[in-house]
């Protein structure tokens, strides 16, 4: 069975380019300014969209996705509701591939049968939960893929060619390279330490590998978009929607254009990559 | 909760994985599992190695001051008019609490892992100053995250972690109490994987921390076994202790687990009343949930959000508990039971003025339950508090506490 993160992949490469993926928080600010931010994101030039389920205690983000994460809780933003955004995305959108990424916990208490169950009716097509390493597999990781979706793992800088078969073991979809040590949102990656970190992640598996962690401009997507399938950016993205907010913190239409502006631009960045890394 | 099969023996666990029945393992972001496994095969091979185990001792006695005593309590028992009630003198080590036992252990393993630098999460502070301690006798530079929150509420212990040349680092994202200096710790971690330990205060985290920790906080129960032997003759009829995360509660039950003839009690932070909402105690009012790298019970709403703890007490002011805990409830091996805020205050009170020794916040929850455990068992009956610290720290809080009671 194929997925629709697979399908796109497949089509990225036909075309000879990196794929942006965005990563956004669903209920930040609220649930109907999230999902028309995530209506307008295709449109925009995303080619997959992750969608942040939101979780009090995030130890692996810094401060822009953990304020992100604050403002849709406290907007009402539960995981049944996040299922339900993207029910209501797939009435227009059958083919962007979704990504629900977060912590385990909220997950745990859903039920992770139910959960998969809903997952699945609802659309999404992969999962990636910062808290699962493959030691921790059985949780949801197998039940996941049992169930057709995708299992999206994290490969990092201290990820040694030791232990990368484990990690790589059971990942699917495609494979995310966190470019730096640290929390989301930091320092920007080296491009070249990029290139070589996803060379050897490709010398371990014919998936797609996308990076994130630090990617903030056009230019410095672009940079990644030479090295890798794809390019994630999540943090900048958050700043762009806090900025747009009111006074009292609310968002708006202005919420949902600085927003698909700043992916248009990012969009830009990743397909002008490839060429120049052609060249 | 139903008591599951007992078990042959309780002192075996965690399996190769960290589990403990269902919880305890290894919940931690990519970046940081291969910290978590070395960290593992560090702390087995120093376990081998009888030279780290000499060195230990030898500051254990020689700084620490172990082994601490085990006092009798002649007033308080006289007042309640049933078991002897005995007190495992944590309060006298240095640093003023159980939390250098850990502390030492580990910094020890920095050292030998050939790291630079120390992290640490504190709620009281008290693990915060035994890590500022003793990277200053071992010359390594330390950073301690704080809630800000409590770095209000628990300003001499702030003042003495710089005076010993740490840095404290208020943390201001969350509920600024204990969980989110956890958070915080993690964070500068997974940032700075190359050179840093990561100094856990308590039987909690991935594991090997909550094994590892529970090893260096037993020899408190060891010493309660040979000292109690050579006062009365025999072991204790019940052990007792305060229960945030766990540390000092473990260090003193893990020797005991498998003489089925001791009682064990956990006493959790009850804050306002479990009743209330706002309270410490994640076995009377949690379930099981997965934070900070590990399965254990755990304080949250509806959708798996964590909610903020309460407690007078900042050192049990946290939303969780140690996976062997929630192990040992589960199996029906210790008995859990909470202390309000009112009660801790006093008890605190009553020992302070009864014994001359003024407790911290945290072990007059234990105390609050022994006012009523106590006068219930014969006279023959040998009760053991864990003193798990002194309470220098707390005469501000309570004394704010005592004058808003007074309006």
């Amino acid at each position: 069975m194929t997925t629709r993160i697979e399908t796109r992949f497949a089509a990225l490469k036909a075309e000879g380019r990196a794929g942006l993926v965005t990563f956004t928080m669903t209920g930040d600010p609220d649930y109907d300014t999230s999902l028309a931010i995530a209506k307008a994101l295709p449109k925009a030039g995303a080619d997959v969209i992750e969608l942040g389920m939101p979780f009090t205690d995030p130890m692996a983000d810094g401060p822009a996705i953990q304020a992100a994460g604050l403002r849709a809780l406290n907007a009402g933003q539960t995981l049944a509701k996040t299922l339900k955004l993207v029910s209501e995305f797939r009435k227009d959108d059958n083919d962007t591939p979704i990504v629900l990424m977060g912590y385990y916990n909220p997950i745990y208490i859903y039920g992770v049968d139910r959960f998969l169950v809903d997952a699945k009716t609802a659309g999404v097509d992969g999962l990636i939960v910062v808290d699962l390493p493959p030691e921790e597999d059985e949780e949801l990781c197998l039940p996941a893929l049992r169930a057709g979706l995708n299992f999206i793992r994290l490969a990092t800088p201290t990820t040694d060619d030791k232990r990368l078969p484990a990690v790589l073991n059971n990942t699917s979809g495609f494979v995310y390279y966190v470019s730096i040590t640290g929390i989301t949102g930091s320092a920007a990656p080296d491009a070249n330490k990029v290139g070589d970190a996803v060379g050897r992640i490709k010398r371990h598996t014919q998936l797609p590998v996308a990076v994130g962690f630090g990617v903030r401009t056009a230019a410095s997507a672009a940079a990644i978009a030479g090295h890798a399938d794809a390019v994630v950016v999540g943090s900048a993205l958050i700043d762009v929607l806090r900025a747009s907010l009111d006074g009292h913190g609310k968002g708006g239409p202005q919420t949902v254009k600085a927003v698909a502006d700043l992916v248009a631009e990012l969009a830009q960045g990743v397909r002008a990559g490839r060429s120049v890394a052609a060249e | 909760m139903t008591v599951q099969q007992q078990p042959n023996s309780f002192r075996t666990g965690p399996d190769e994985r960290g589990h403990f029945g269902i919880y305890g393992g290894r919940f931690v972001a990519e970046t940081l599992m291969p910290l978590i496994l070395e960290l593992e095969q560090a702390y087995n091979a120093a376990k081998a190695d009888p030279a780290y185990r000499k060195e230990m001792d030898h500051h254990l006695a020689h700084y620490v001051g172990r082994p601490s005593a085990l006092y009798f309590a002649e007033r308080l028992t006289e007042k309640f008019g049933g078991a002897r009630i005995y007190f495992k003198r944590e309060d006298l080590n240095h640093t003023g609490a159980h939390k250098v036992n850990n502390v030492l252990g580990q910094i020890m393993l920095a050292k030998r892992m050939g790291k630079k630098r120390i992290i640490a999460e504190t709620g009281a502070g008290m693990h915060g100053v035994a890590t500022a301690t003793l990277c200053a006798k071992f010359g390594l530079p330390c950073i301690v995250y704080m809630g800000a929150v409590d770095v209000e509420r628990q300003q001499p212990n702030v003042l003495r972690m710089k005076m010993l040349g740490a840095e404290v680092r208020p943390v201001t994202s969350g509920s600024h109490t204990l969980k989110d200096a956890m958070n915080e710790a993690l964070r500068d971690w997974v940032t700075n994987v190359a050179d840093t330990f990561y100094c856990i205060g308590t039987v909690a985290g991935p594991h090997p921390y909550p094994a590892m920790v529970r090893d260096f906080q037993s020899v408190i129960g060891k010493e309660v076994r040979d000292q109690m032997m050579a006062a009365e003759g025999r072991l204790p009829d019940s052990l007792i202790a305060c229960i945030g995360g766990g540390s000092n509660a473990m260090g003193l039950f893990h020797p005991f687990l498998d003489d089925r003839s001791v009682e064990i009690y956990g006493v959790e932070a009850a804050g306002h009343g479990v009743a209330s909402g706002q309270h410490a105690a994640s076995i009377a009012g949690g379930r099981p949930g997965v934070l900070h790298g590990n399965r254990t019970y755990l304080l949250m709403d509806g959708d798996g959000q964590i909610t903020e703890a309460h407690s007078i007490s900042a050192g049990l002011d946290y939303p969780g508990i140690g996976p062997e805990h929630a192990w040992l409830h589960d199996m029906g091996r210790v008995q859990f039971l909470s202390a309000t805020d009112d009660e801790a205050v006093a008890a605190f009170q009553l020992c302070s003025r009864l014994e001359g020794i003024i407790p911290a916040l945290e072990p007059a929850h234990a105390l609050a339950r022994v006012v009523d455990l106590a006068p219930k068992k014969p006279k023959d009956h040998l009760m053991v508090v864990n003193m798990s610290g002194r309470g220098d720290k707390d005469l501000a809080s309570v004394e704010a506490y005592l004058e808003r009671k007074a309006k």
